[in-house]
């Protein structure tokens, strides 16, 4: 379980994030939505403990993240980054290797550890290439290798920025289903997210962000509404039902 | 077996070879397969083994091996395989300290070690500075650093241009000899001085590799993976500030070691720093032996410079390896 508790990050006077307070329970699909600029990454990066809260604190289980050792840290919680450049010739297997760092005793990773890389290369339909260098990937490979390093990682908190980014519609839907499971297993997923169709369709929670503030929280149904919508992004939406039953958002052509 | 651990051994296996092909060659030439027998029976040629060529082919391996140890790590640490040991400042700190006490105070005084002591302390002192610039509220920010770095960098280049500018012919010789970089001066002394260094420095960075590794995907990344990469910049600087320091105040400033080695053991093996660290020190050690060797005996009895040798051969390697593996190298 995590919990914010008055949550807020300042940087040369700007506040990109206040006031946060959220619980998250465990096996939770949660979604934080918001423009460009919103403080969803700000967000994201404080609760991996990368930001330290200007106020507020945050815990993991009842205790600060501050408390936390870096590698004991790194087994409860994998955070996926966005931009990624590697400018050495790692091949991917290497990659998802490098999710084994906070488990390694000693300096050489054991059987082990090599299986559960493969099995997150499969995991994501990339074990064709795990020998192939990481650079040479396509943006969509290498997404997806990076995926599989997070989930040989093996966390109980998952912390994603735009997973979906330079993903075609199947790895999109993949994805997603992979984080469905891991929430099935009981773990936590957290993950940015553009795509308010997408967030819709999986999300159990979103958190609505606009101006580093919290406009909205609950699950999809009651978030993605025509005037929530078009308050916080300043274009009008139309909401149509998708024959599933969850909201599917169009924007309109005009912006206000 | 795997690759890797081939490469390792084979180095590991040229490195006694090239230090008694390098041992028997010279203007008394001793067949290299003889000098085991030599040393135990103190025969014909011991003295010149002992005393002259071992000091300085020793000298040449650890020099080599700090070099390109070093250049492996700030490689890791600013994420591109471009990056010379001399970037945080420490070649030039120690170039400034060696031209300033020669010109300056004399290059005899206080014996040989007035000299290297001086470069090393002045090296010391620039990495220091460089490292105090880049760091805010305890965090030390690797671009400024790279930045802070070229800066002294330039501004040290700048005082030994002034200590060129002030020196008369013959302390302009001995500085520009210097600079250059060369084992003549080798002895024991010097060696046992560099020794302990050398272990301690490579102890220092092998330790490392992991952590390494995880930043190459960059310093978030390597955070969220349970780096702690503030202590990781600090004790790789450290351990590299250490072993240039003592390289250059050695053997004056030799060039492209720390940047041909690296990549060569990448280009054969892939980068996983566990096996680039330790093969890039034992590569540099047998580069810098052979490049010594061929700098002492291609204009004999006239020796060339090391340094110039490294660059002459380096430069051109190095362009070759660019040009060749373009693709793999860099994407």
């Amino acid at each position: 379980m995590i919990e914010l508790e008055e949550v807020g990050y300042q940087i040369n006077g700007n506040w990109l994030v206040q006031d946060i307070n959220l619980t998250i329970k465990n096996g939770m699909l949660w979604g934080f939505v918001g423009p460009n600029g919103a403080g969803k990454s700000t967000l994201l990066r404080l609760i991996s403990g990368e930001l330290i809260p200007t106020t507020g604190e945050i815990r993991f289980f009842g205790k600060p993240i501050n408390n936390f050792e870096p590698k004991e840290l790194a087994r409860l919680r994998a955070y996926l980054q966005q931009k990624r450049d590697v400018n050495f010739p790692f091949t991917a297997l290497e990659v998802v290797l490098f999710g084994r760092y906070p488990y390694l005793n000693g300096t050489k990773e054991t059987g082990c550890d090599i299986a559960i890389a493969h099995k997150a290369l499969r995991h994501v339909e990339a074990d064709v290439f795990a020998e192939r260098l990481y650079p040479t990937l396509s943006g969509g490979e290498a997404s997806r290798v990076d995926v599989a390093r997070i989930l040989a990682q093996a966390p109980g908190l998952f912390l994603l920025d735009e997973p979906t980014n330079h993903l075609d519609p199947k790895h999109q839907v993949q994805i997603f289903n992979l984080c469905k499971t891991i929430c099935e297993q009981g773990k936590t997923v957290i993950t940015a997210i553009h795509d308010l169709n997408l967030a819709s369709m999986y999300a159990d929670q979103l958190l609505m962000l606009k101006n580093g503030v919290s406009v909205a929280c609950g699950p999809p149904k009651s978030v993605l509404t025509q005037n929530m919508l078009t308050e916080t992004y300043g274009v009008s939406f139309n909401i149509l039902p998708h024959p599933d039953g969850y909201p599917c958002v169009m924007p309109n052509l005009n912006i206000l | 077996m795997q690759k890797r651990t081939k490469i390792l051994l084979i180095l590991i296996g040229l490195l006694p070879v090239s230090i008694l092909l390098a041992a028997g060659v010279g203007a008394y030439q001793i067949l290299p397969w003889k000098i085991p027998k030599i040393l135990l029976t103190q025969a014909d040629g011991f003295a010149v083994l002992v005393y002259v060529r071992f000091p300085r082919v020793v000298l040449a391996a650890l020099v080599g091996a700090m070099l390109a140890i070093s250049g492996t790590t700030l490689q890791g640490i600013f994420r591109n395989p471009l990056a010379d040991p001399g970037l945080i400042g420490v070649t030039a700190g120690a170039g400034l300290g060696a031209s300033l006490w020669i010109v300056l105070i004399g290059g005899g005084a206080l014996g040989m070690w007035g000299l290297p002591v001086a470069a090393f302390a002045c090296g010391m002192l620039v990495t220091i500075g460089v490292w105090k610039i880049s760091e805010s509220q305890g965090k030390v920010h690797t671009v400024t650093l790279l930045l802070a770095g070229i800066a002294l960098n330039s501004l040290a280049g700048a005082c030994i241009g002034l200590m060129t500018f002030l020196a008369d012919d013959e302390q302009l010789r001995s500085l520009t000899f210097w600079l250059l970089g060369g084992f003549g001066g080798a002895t024991w002394n010097v060696v046992l001085v560099t020794f302990p260094i050398t272990i301690a420095g490579m102890f220092v960075l092998l330790q490392q590799a992991s952590a390494l590794n995880a930043i190459s995907l960059g310093e978030s990344e390597a955070y969220h993976l349970g780096v702690p990469t503030e202590t990781l910049k600090r004790w790789s600087v450290f351990g590299v500030a250490l072993t240039v320091g003592a390289a250059v105040s050695a053997a004056g400033g030799i060039g492209f070691v720390g940047l041909v080695v690296p990549h060569l053991l990448r280009l054969m093996g892939g980068a996983d720093h566990r096996y680039v660290l330790p093969g890039s020190a034992l590569g540099g050690a047998v580069l810098l032996i052979l490049a010594d060797l061929f700098s002492r005996t291609v204009v004999v009895p006239a020796e060339l410079p090391v340094g110039v040798v490294t660059a002459l051969i380096g430069g051109p390697f190095f362009l070759w390896l660019l040009i060749r593996f373009k693709r793999e190298v860099f994407l």
